[in-house]
């Protein structure tokens, strides 16, 4: 414990760090998933090709993509930008698929009764269709949540600031305990994320609770 | 030196004195795929049995979820450097992250491969007569394959990942490539290894991805 | 012979599906257990094959509690039909039909045989032995489903709603053809429904259930309709309507069947009686 109470001011920067890195390409990949799903489920050969194309872009590890992407896009490797690009990459990669299967798990009855009972095309995707995706969707952010905090990681070996300067920090000077710390610190940023996300779903989905004593 | 760092890295790549020796892109894309396969191979003779038990009898099923599910949230960089530091150099530090980490997908896809399958068509093979070993290899099983798969595909991804993080603390593979050229500033090389284990990744994952849609049995089909 | 002795079947959390059972089936004999959802018609039906374990009483076939016999062994030898058929979607149909035999060790050459000769016994096309089931409509389905519970030549067969996913023509076809077989098969059929036109039709005795599994009235179809025991059988069969209340009234010179809300249901056949 003695090296992490000496460096809590450290730790306290990496988290930091990590956060800034971590948080914008979550958003990003949620709210660019959005249009691209619907774009992708007007057609059925779009939606294939961008369903086996978001699982290629998967299967690519991050460390090459980070290295890759100052070629393509003039970005520094170095650079937290760079690191956040990528991140964003592969939350796209997961969210795109989820959010296609998202609405497309909408009822078409209760679309068309919404049509039907006089709903423009925006309300209809903004009250109905969003909404009702909503459950499906919490499930893919959460996943891109917790895979993108513990990816900001491997930023680290190339010396970009996340909790991962802990690991090549603490294996060049052979700390275990400043390794345990940033494992530990990973997972619980990743796990505190997750659960605030299932609480903002049951705070804004109250139709998804549990009732009380009801059974499933 | 006025050309793209990328012509610079085809260049590398052309280097006939790349191709052979321990050192030679051959070895070390053997070396990787060698890792992958025996961290694979570990992990699921322990998590598919597991997987297939906890599917077919619907027991501890919430606590496989969600281990599964927070074991996402481990970060691999971090299991790699950790064992190398307390087990040393060695393949054993390596190996027992790849496993690690290969667990939840294996787990998660056998899991979901045996209770994917109908429950009415289950229920009918049991008042067939089927036992519960021949309910689960001649009905769950074959029916949840391309699910079963499907975990093997993201286990695959998962270590391919890991095995090159691997070569940080001094393991061979094709990462070996990402951080010499890093410690030496040599920006190509670091692009050339980059697209050797996006190459090796991609060409494991497009062969999962056939071996998976072949094995949806043909009554499932286009139905 | 089939005999339920006190059987009760209370689930885990308290659900009382059946309270106190008994009847005894005859050999060759067609019962159907008929009642609404939550009468436990399914659930004493899948105590014959030990789908379905009594919390109490016994179940004997033959004389033999079920409860000592090896259950896989049991169900090999009693066949099973369910709503929608349960067909593996994975296997064609010839090897649907084969399961049960090759599982009890019948060579694969010897079960395609019978299969095929069972594949015409219930109206199958040969020509869709190498199918899979989503190749198949749903009557043609519910066919592979009867021909598979009869593929071991069970002396038993329990038949669980099985046309109920059908559209009503095709089911009274269906049941038309369940009734020339069983005329010729004359096996032990145990059959589940709520429907009481299906159950009059193709029982030769009938079971109305109360929920909880209480028998409401036992007896051939003919029994029931002349005197129902009380008000919830008069109710579930129709008489309160008056939709078995039948009289006929000469139209055109012929006698029409009507019932009492003057709805036709056939013409008499034959002298008209005085």
């Amino acid at each position: 414990m003695t090296w992490v109470l000496d460096n809590l001011d450290v730790l306290a920067s990496y988290t930091g760090a990590h956060l800034v890195q971590a948080l914008p390409p979550i958003l990003v990949a949620f709210l660019l998933s959005l249009p691209l799903a619907k774009l992708a489920n007007a057609r059925g050969w779009l939606r294939t090709s961008v369903t086996t194309t978001s699982g290629l872009l998967y299967a690519i590890p991050s460390l090459p993509l980070f290295v890759l992407l100052p070629g393509l896009i003039g970005t520094s490797v170095r650079s937290p930008l760079n690191i956040a690009i990528a991140l964003s990459l592969y939350g796209l990669a997961l969210m795109v698929p989820t959010a296609s299967d998202a609405f497309r798990s909408v009822s078409r009855d209760v679309l068309g009764s919404a049509t039907a009972q006089g709903y423009a095309p925006a309300a209809r995707f903004l009250q109905v269709e969003l909404p009702l995706a909503g459950p499906v969707l919490l499930a893919g952010v959460r996943v891109v949540a917790v895979s993108t905090i513990s990816l900001v990681t491997v930023g680290g070996v190339l010396g970009v600031p996340s909790l991962g300067m802990l690991f090549t920090d603490g294996v060049r000077r052979g700390i275990v305990e400043e390794i345990a710390a940033g494992i530990v610190l990973t997972a619980v940023l990743a796990l505190l994320t997750d659960a605030l996300l299932v609480l903002l779903g049951r705070l804004i989905m109250p139709w998804t609770r549990r009732v009380e004593g009801s059974r499933p | 030196m006025n050309d793209s760092p990328f012509v610079e890295s085809l260049r590398w790549l052309a280097e006939p004195s790349r191709w052979s020796g321990p050192a030679g892109i051959p070895l070390r894309t053997l070396e990787h795929l060698g890792y992958t396969a025996l961290g694979i191979l570990l992990a699921a003779l322990l998590a598919i049995p597991l997987g297939l038990a906890v599917g077919h009898t619907g027991r501890f099923k919430g606590l496989v979820v969600a281990t599964a599910g927070a074991a996402r949230a481990l970060p691999t960089l971090g299991l790699v450097t950790l064992f190398a530091l307390l087990m040393g150099i060695g393949l054993t530090a390596p190996l027992l992250s790849f496993v690690i980490l290969a667990i939840p997908s294996l787990l998660a896809g056998a899991y979901s491969a045996v209770e994917s399958a109908d429950r009415a068509t289950v229920d009918a093979a049991r008042a067939q007569g089927m036992t519960e070993l021949q309910v689960l290899t001649r009905v769950e099983l074959p029916l949840g394959m391309p699910l079963l798969i499907g975990g093997v595909r993201g286990a695959t991804v998962q270590v391919v990942a890991t095995a090159m993080l691997a070569a940080y603390v001094g393991n061979g593979g094709l990462g070996r490539y990402i951080f010499q050229g890093l410690g030496s500033q040599n920006y190509p090389q670091m692009i050339a290894g980059s697209l050797l284990v996006i190459a090796l990744a991609l060409v494991l994952d497009l062969a999962l991805l056939l071996i998976q849609r072949l094995s949806t049995p043909r009554g499932l089909r286009a139905a | 012979m089939i005999a339920f002795e006190n059987v009760r079947k209370e689930y885990p959390g308290g659900t009382l599906a059946v309270q106190d059972f008994s009847l005894e089936i005859a050999s060759h004999e067609s019962l159907v257990l008929v009642g609404s959802s939550g009468s436990g018609k399914t659930t004493l039906m899948r105590m014959v094959n030990r789908m379905v374990e009594p919390t109490a009483g016994r179940v004997l076939i033959d004389g033999d509690d079920v409860a000592a016999l090896d259950p896989v062994q049991l169900r090999r030898s009693i066949g099973y039909v369910m709503q929608a058929s349960g067909l593996l979607p994975h296997r064609t149909v010839l090897d649907n039909i084969t399961t049960v035999p090759v599982l009890r060790g019948t060579a694969k050459r010897e079960a395609r045989e019978r299969a095929h000769d069972l594949m015409e016994t219930v109206g199958l096309d040969p020509a869709l032995a190498s199918r899979y089931p989503s190749q198949l409509s749903g009557g043609q389905q519910q066919r592979v489903g009867v021909a598979r519970g009869l593929a071991a030549d069970p002396n038993i067969l329990l038949m669980d709603e099985p046309f109920g996913a059908v559209d009503p023509i095709v089911r009274s076809e269906l049941q038309r053809e369940l009734q020339r077989l069983q005329h010729e098969l004359r096996k032990t059929i145990v059959f589940v429904t709520h429907d009481i036109d299906e159950a009059f039709l193709l029982g030769d005795r009938v079971v109305i259930l109360r929920p909880g599994g209480i028998i409401a009235q036992v007896g051939t179809p003919q029994e029931i309709l002349a005197a129902p025991a009380d008000d919830f059988v008069a109710s579930f069969v129709g008489a309160d309507r008056g939709a078995r209340t039948l009289h006929v009234e000469r139209v055109d010179g012929r006698d029409v069947v009507v019932d009492a809300d003057g709805r036709a249901a056939g013409v008499l056949a034959g002298e008209r009686p005085s």
